[in-house]
């Protein structure tokens, strides 16, 4: 099917990863603890070479999941920060201006040869690459993380079209450079700005929700292997209640590990309303949410 | 996989029906993640299916659903469920059948045990959910299923039994944890440490049961489908998602799930609005910056550099309908002017039925998420004279008191239906706001067929304001994107 999409045959066309549970095991070794979800996804990503789209809410481990990938794989991590005005310049290519002029300088003596020079100044020596050359370019194989799409404007989504379909880069000058290898492409978003229809179209779509239970016991216990297992069960419990109550922030996976790294910290064996009170900042982060929160637990 | 496309192809066709827009390169990368993971694990498939047909985060739900209908779990009866099970006799036998589930129930939520939930639900649906008039209707029924069975009624019964257990073996979760038993503290210690998570026990189980409904529920369709074909189950039986409920029907499941829609598109109308000032305050030439970034070229300036101006939050203010004519609407109004008041930095909220009253207070030192709608259920100071939503002296009212609240630089948004009880429309006062705000925008929730219609006066009003239809969430969303930047 890829084929149909136009990416040549001769394109390395290396899997990472054998199967699902290949998948869940090498991102284990690398640190990340997938859901059957993240590691299935992960792993169709990979089989069928398309983009990967990653919502959630914050601190679920959208961006980590890249960089788990590249730590698995042994892959290089490109990363493009979006922000809002982000553009060509910084997120493909530009050229050297400055490196051009003194080029021009140092022929200046010489008897015009300008045919020559002309080529001259635009070639490989005088381009800068940003991260999606970059990643096109790459003699080793990378994983390309575009983090927090939705922070950057749209005309950024169209120049990540040509990218992501075919994984190449039209630059007018030099031609097109066509990808050695086939990048694994992460793109993030917290869907504060609708991402287009065509950007969605060629991506898989993954939504990570906060763990299960089970899971995120798991998680604690990797991050912090210091604490009792009744004391990380029921860490996992009070912040699971925590999340069904409507707060302005609803704690994540991150502020969890944090709060479980508090409890070791303070040297608590087991979970009481006064270790709470006191450190529930480390929770929650705005006043109104804290003072809901304890109203709800009965603090 | 020959056998598998068709009905791939069918839960590619229902998905669009229920407003989840795919296309056939979709459809086809859905078939590769088939081939790609092979069948062996049912919910693995689910995942990977979900991935190629899914764009955005609110359709899962449905998806869910639907992929129960296309891709059902088995044929005909489970495996250990007795399917030979006659409809109950009577109604005594029936509530026998039900007090023994409910006490496997109870056990099973004590435990965990997810499995054992599984196989309960589809024994409740075998023994108490088939509908007695077969020949006519065919059927199963989670409703009558649930209604015999009580399932909430088993949550004291599996509290009991939690605590039986913590009782019964003293430290028990202490042994399990392994190791800590030589230290005193820790033995002594865990216990306690159980007492303060067991607070959250009731709500655990009440959400466990929850999710048991759903199954019952997913169960049901299932053999629904199987008598009368997934086609047909998939039309009536599943949920449309959140975004295509209409506010005016929307029930507390559906403001929940609005809840989580609505908040993120107020973030978006908010920056919209925000976007739509910074683009005409673009054009002046900032000299320095332009200097500047001049030395890389030689000094010749070849990409002038313009000033930017912070984005400016623009003032807002909100004209709500709060009669009871349109209480699915104002539930959903509530929602908005809640997630509205977050953004934007100065914003006045006004409600009426047929006098304006100022709202702003109550919303805004209301903690997020709390249910306002209690709050607005007293109209007294809304109402004059009588109970009925009158538009035009509400319009009137508001520009004699609340004019000085709107200036040329504030939004106004209007949500309504524009049925006036057959009073005076009285436009003249929509176009005095009209003329002294820098836009206003009505949002209505009927459709354009029905103004005009009745004692809907909407054709004049939209006449003088840009009026648009918002009967749901995917509307809102239409109206955020069409907003000019």
């Amino acid at each position: 099917m890829s084929q149909a999409r136009g990416i040549p045959q001769n394109r390395a066309m290396t899997t990472a990863f054998a199967s699902v549970d290949d998948v869940c095991r090498a991102l284990a070794d690398a640190g990340y603890l997938a859901s059957d979800a993240i590691a299935t996804t992960t792993f169709l990503a990979d089989r069928l070479g398309k983009p990967l789209l990653v919502e959630g809410p914050a601190g679920v481990g959208k961006t980590e999941l890249a960089k788990a990938v590249a730590r698995a794989t042994g892959a290089r991590l490109i990363r493009l920060q979006c922000y809002e005005g982000v553009d060509e310049a910084r997120a493909l290519y530009e050229w050297n201006h400055a490196k051009q002029l003194l080029r021009i300088t140092a022929e200046r003596d010489g008897d015009g040869h300008w045919d020559a020079l002309r080529h001259d100044i635009f070639t490989d020596e005088f381009l800068l690459a940003r991260p999606l050359l970059e990643a096109v370019r790459s003699e080793d194989p990378v994983v390309l993380l575009v983090d927090e799409l939705d922070k950057a404007d749209v005309e950024i989504e169209g120049l990540l079209l040509e990218i992501l379909s075919d994984f190449q880069v039209t630059v007018p000058e030099l031609g097109t450079i066509t990808a050695a290898h086939r990048p694994f492409v992460v793109l993030t978003s917290n869907a504060t700005r609708e991402l287009s229809e065509a950007l969605r179209r060629r991506c898989l779509f993954l939504h990570i929700d906060y763990p299960s239970p089970a899971l995120e016991q798991r998680i604690v216990a990797q991050h912090v292997p210091g604490l009792e297992a009744t004391l990380v069960e029921s860490v996992v419990r009070l912040v699971g209640r925590l999340r069904e109550l409507r707060l302005r922030k609803a704690p994540s996976v991150s502020e969890t590990v944090d709060w479980a790294r508090t409890l070791v910290a303070l040297g608590s064996t087991d979970l009481t309303a006064d270790v709470l009170r006191d450190n529930l900042g480390v929770l929650l982060k705005h006043q109104d949410d804290i003072e809901r929160a304890a109203k709800a637990l009965d603090l | 996989m020959t056998s598998l496309e068709p009905r791939l192809v069918g839960l590619a066709g229902a998905l669009r029906r229920h407003g989840v827009a795919n296309g056939t390169s979709d459809v086809v990368d859905a078939a590769a993640v088939m081939t790609a993971l092979g069948l062996e694990d049912r919910e693995r498939l689910r995942e990977g299916v979900a991935a190629a047909l899914l764009r955005r985060t609110g359709q899962r739900q449905v998806y869910d659903d639907l992929f129960d209908l296309w891709f059902p779990a088995a044929l005909g009866s489970r495996t250990g469920v007795d399917d030979d099970v006659p409809p109950p006799a009577d109604a005594a036998e029936a509530r026998s059948r039900a007090a023994q589930l409910r006490e496997e129930l109870a056990r099973a939520l004590a435990d965990h045990d997810e499995a054992a939930l599984e196989s309960l639900a589809a024994r409740v649906v075998a023994e108490l959910g088939r509908l007695p008039n077969e020949a006519t209707t065919g059927g199963w029924s989670s409703a009558q299923a649930l209604d015999i069975l009580a399932p909430q009624t088993a949550i004291a019964a599996a509290l009991a039994r939690l605590r039986d257990a913590a009782d019964g073996i003293p430290g028990g979760s202490g042994n399990g944890s392994g190791g800590s038993e030589g230290s005193g503290a820790g033995s002594g210690g865990a216990p306690s440490g159980q007492r303060f998570a067991d607070r959250f026990t009731r709500d655990e189980l009440r959400a466990a049961v929850a999710a048991f409904r759903r199954r019952v529920e997913v169960e049901t369709r299932r053999r629904n489908a199987e008598a009368r074909g997934a086609e047909r189950i998939s039309r009536y039986a599943v949920r449309p998602p959140a975004e295509q409920t209409p506010f005016l029907l929307a029930g507390a499941v559906e403001v929940e799930e609005l809840r989580r829609t609505i908040a993120p598109l107020a973030k978006k109308l908010a920056s919209r609005m925000a976007a739509r000032r910074r683009r005409a305050a673009r054009g002046e030439i900032d000299i320095r910056k332009t200097l500047r970034r001049s030395m890389s070229t030689g000094g010749v300036p070849m990409r002038p550099a313009h000033k930017q101006r912070s984005p400016h939050r623009p003032d807002l203010v909100l004209l709500c309908d709060m009669s009871s004519s349109v209480a699915g609407f104002s539930r959903f109004t509530i929602l908005l002017m809640q997630a509205m008041a977050g953004q934007f930095r100065r914003v006045r909220i006004f409600g009426f039925v047929n006098v304006v009253d100022e709202l702003t207070d109550v919303v805004l030192s209301a903690p997020p998420g709390a249910d306002l709608t209690e709050a607005f259920r007293d109209t007294a100071r809304m109402t004059r004279w009588h109970n009925n939503s009158d538009y035009g002296s509400a319009l009137l009212d508001f520009t004699d008191h609340h004019l000085d609240s709107v200036g040329p630089r504030t939004s106004v948004l209007i949500l309504g239906d524009a049925r006036t009880n057959n009073t005076h429309p009285h436009p003249d006062a929509l176009r005095d706001i009209a003329a002294r705000a820098k836009s206003v925008d009505w949002l209505n929730p009927e459709s354009p067929r029905q103004w005009g219609v009745g004692d809907s006066v909407a054709p004049l009003y939209a006449d003088i304001v840009d009026m648009h239809e918002c009967a749901n969430a995917a509307q809102l969303r239409q109206f955020v994107m069409r907003l000019p930047v």
